[in-house]
């Protein structure tokens, strides 16, 4: 447990041998190892489940787990005894997976599941995941803990490294925390509580609740209708959404990555052509067509927080202060004509960097440099301090730590108590259900539901987001039924 | 045209499209490997050069393949420092070699043998013969497949039957054996196999070694199996058709052979067509001889769809995030 950039995966990734560690000693089973690689550590039964899969996307499902592991130069051996080795341990540890599907064809569930299955093709006594649930569903997150608590019956060790405090709370047994590359303590996780967790994290108490009053809606502000959008290669990813945001109100988009929120976001903010349908910006219908239509929706008082800031909120390699006026750049008071009034955009960024508390609070320092919740902060002060009517948000914490969290979460509440708009979307259950003020659910293009966050379960949400509209789902056991938050 | 002369046009084919298949398949292990290789033509021609000039010395046309072989390996070994231990642009360091090799070749050719950068015609010993198969002589009468047999898939070189036969050493290595699944792992993501405890450097050096025998052989049969001597610029830009092949055929090898058999035959078309009279008004030389080139472009411009390579192909491996 640990906050972004706190050590988790380094020290992980020491202990698979991807890194060698400049000092101090790794016991396993009570002998001293220096483990020089991945092979070694294997070799000790160490396997690790990365948090982005270290899969051949176009290899089949036993191709992946052969490779590195074969038995001899030729692989139809090889093969054919991993694929029965396979089938036991499928059983053994209810994994099931086609041994024979590729890997782009099948689900992210299913890919975890194959590196699982890897590391215990491997021999793997102990298991290290890194962040195992951050692209599941929370069908697939419970499924995953099924097969860890399988592992753990069975005598296997897991490591489980994650930021979120409520996994921690449902599966592990004990519980260390870091904070700055160091080891701050090491708790039974009965005898803790999540506060006291996040507390130890971050170094000071944090707020793990979102406080904020009822909403006032005013006036509709953002209004899409009948909305289609296509992806590159021509593919209708957003199938005809119509949905309105009123002044003072926050509209959270939840769904499993991949069903038309980043196509649906994409479109509203100018980004990407839309096949059918109107966005209706203050009632004058937006013209977002052609390559400007980024330009012309900020220009119309629409700002965008991208999903992906390092992609398309920053230009990474420029300096804080150039980003601070992105998008920005043409409008009258950073300059007239072709020149850049360079003290004005340099003024603004400090500007921004105080009221945002962005460090270090360096202008020309390169915005790669920053960490996450930093650059992200960057993105946010230069969009809200335009004061739009109208803000549009992808995954405003994606990879920022809890402290920088608490921060952003009150800086969209304190717009939305000012009378915008806000349109949230975001992949993170938690977050949509804290901060928005109506829950809209997309799957496979379409809405498939609206839920009121104060009413609605995790569960009820879950089965909406696996596209089944249910209003009385059935109860089981599992984190996603686990009801309110920490 | 009667079947005499679809014979000899064939016999052409195979003939001219023996080093495009070495140089296509040479590129596919490299490729496959991840490391993107624009180098072929240098490589191709700076073997060309070692083998023709050793031939010549030697007088040994075994011995001048074998200097070909070991000449494409130490360019092939300086490219792959560059591009992949040193992490260099690999599509730089393959047009650095192609500049180096044109250079260096023309240079040596005219300090050590003063004829303009050629290497003295070879005589006989220096210089590949025909192989003529088993019974070719014997069956050549008898109608239809004898001429089939004794004209068009006997009386080659050496190289060319070593051509058509690691088409299926390829096709086996790449997706039967360890070695193979390693290579199109390291390709496509080399993390995956760094994580599973393999070298990701060590198998891409190991797989452009066979890049650079695969060119020594290509280049050396452009100066001593189909010509007799060393030529400036001889491989004419044989390396960027094969490269243009292996993207058609996807990276396959069986697909990669009837690529480049294509290409032999438009080269070996182009031939037959000198002179040739279209609607009375004599065709100009050049246009023809253009061919195969304008179809490379016609080809990978719209003929083939997306031709999605090797995912990691084009950057060299760092384990730093």
């Amino acid at each position: 447990m640990g906050e972004n950039g706190a050590g988790k995966s380094t020290l992980m990734s020491i202990l698979y041998g991807f890194y060698t560690a400049d000092s101090g000693t790794i016991r396993v089973n009570g002998t001293q190892h220096a483990i020089t690689d991945s092979r070694h550590a294997l070799a000790l039964g160490i396997g690790m489940v990365h948090q982005h899969f270290m899969l051949v996307d176009n290899f089949t499902v036993l191709e992946n787990v052969v490779l590195g592991a074969e038995d001899s130069g030729l692989l139809k051996p090889s093969l054919d005894r991993a694929r029965q080795e396979l089938d036991r341990l499928e059983h053994e540890y209810d994994l099931e997976v086609d041994p024979d599907a590729t890997i782009e064809d099948i689900s992210v569930g299913q890919q975890q599941r194959v590196e699982i299955l890897k590391a215990l093709y491997r021999g793997a006594e102990t298991l290290i995941l890194d962040e195992p649930t951050g692209v599941l569903t929370p069908k697939e997150a419970d499924d995953l803990f099924r097969v860890l608590r399988t592992l753990r019956e069975q005598g296997k060790t897991v490591i489980l490294i994650t930021h979120k405090l409520r996994e921690i709370m449902a599966i592990t047994d004990s519980v260390s925390v870091m904070r700055q590359g160091e080891m701050v303590a090491t708790l039974e996780t009965a005898k803790t509580n999540p506060e006291e967790i996040a507390e130890l994290m971050v170094g000071r108490r944090v707020l793990l609740r979102v406080e904020k009053g009822p909403a006032n809606p005013g006036k509709t502000l953002l209004e899409v209708q009948d909305l289609v959008v296509t992806d590159d290669m021509g593919v209708a990813r957003v199938k005809g959404v119509s949905f309105s945001v009123r002044s003072g109100e926050i509209i959270g988009i939840a769904g499993v990555s991949g069903n038309g929120q980043s196509e649906l976001l994409e479109s509203i903010s100018g980004m990407r052509d839309q096949k059918a349908g109107v966005v209706i910006l203050n009632g004058q219908p937006l013209s977002l067509e052609g390559d400007d239509g980024a330009a012309r929706a900020r220009a119309a008082g629409l700002a965008h927080v991208p999903e992906d800031r390092q992609r398309m909120g920053l230009v990474t390699t420029f300096a804080e202060w150039e980003n601070a006026i992105l998008g920005y750049q043409d409008s009258p008071e950073y300059g007239a004509g072709a020149l850049l009034d360079i003290a004005a955009a340099k003024q603004a960024a400090t500007h921004h960097i105080e009221l945002f508390d962005v460090r270090p609070a360096n202008i020309n320092l390169k915005t790669s440099l920053f960490s996450g919740g930093n650059q992200q902060k960057i993105v946010l002060a230069r969009e809200m301090e335009r004061d739009p009517d109208v803000l549009v948000i992808g995954q405003p914490t994606r990879g920022v730590d809890i402290g920088a969290i608490e921060f952003i979460h009150k800086e969209i509440i304190k717009m939305r108590d000012e009378g915008k708009a806000i349109l949230l979307v975001s992949v993170e259950l938690d977050e949509i259900r804290s901060l928005a003020d109506r829950i809209l659910v997309m799957f496979d293009g379409v809405i498939v539901g609206e839920a009121d966050p104060a009413t609605a379960t995790e569960g009820e949400l879950g089965l909406m987001m696996a596209g089944i509209n249910n209003k009385t789902a059935p109860r089981g056991l599992g984190i996603a039924e686990q009801g309110p938050l920490p | 045209m009667d079947f005499a002369i679809i014979l000899s046009v064939l016999d052409a084919t195979i003939r001219l499209s023996t080093p495009l298949l070495l140089a296509c398949l040479a590129g596919m292990y490299s490729e496959r490997a991840g490391v993107f290789d624009i180098g072929l033509e240098g490589k191709m021609l700076a073997a060309a050069f070692a083998a023709g000039a050793v031939a010549a010395i030697t007088g040994s046309a075994w011995l001048g393949l074998l200097a070909g072989m070991i000449v494409s390996l130490g360019t092939t070994l300086l490219q792959g420092v560059a591009a992949i231990s040193l992490k260099g642009n690999q599509l730089i360091a393959g047009v650095a070699i192609n500049m180096l090799a044109a250079g260096m070749t023309t240079f040596l050719g005219q300090t050590w043998f003063h004829q303009g950068g050629r290497t003295p015609a070879l005589g006989a010993g220096g210089r590949f013969e025909p192989i003529t198969l088993p019974f070719a002589n014997e069956l050549a009468g008898v109608p239809i497949l004898g001429p089939i047999y004794a004209d068009l898939i006997s009386g080659h070189y050496v190289l060319v039957y070593i051509a058509f036969i690691m088409v299926a050493v390829t096709a086996y290595v790449l997706f039967r054996t360890r070695f193979g699944l390693r290579l199109r792992a390291v390709g496509e993501n080399p993390k995956a196999v760094d994580t599973a405890g393999i070298s990701v450097n060590k198998l891409r050096y190991q797989a452009i070694i066979i890049t650079g025998l695969l060119c020594g052989l290509a280049g050396a049969y452009f100066s001593i199996a189909q010509g007799s001597g060393f030529g400036n610029n001889m491989t004419a830009g044989k390396g960027y058709i094969a490269l243009a092949a292996l993207i058609f055929a996807k990276w396959k090898p069986v697909p990669a052979m009837f690529t480049c058999l294509l290409f032999g035959f438009l080269d070996a078309l182009q031939i037959r067509l000198q002179s040739a009279q279209l609607f009375g008004v004599e065709v100009p030389v050049q246009a023809i001889q253009a061919l195969p080139y304008v179809l490379t472009v016609v080809l990978l411009a719209g003929f083939i769809g997306k031709a999605v390579g090797p995912k990691a192909g084009g950057i060299p491996y760092t384990k730093e995030r």
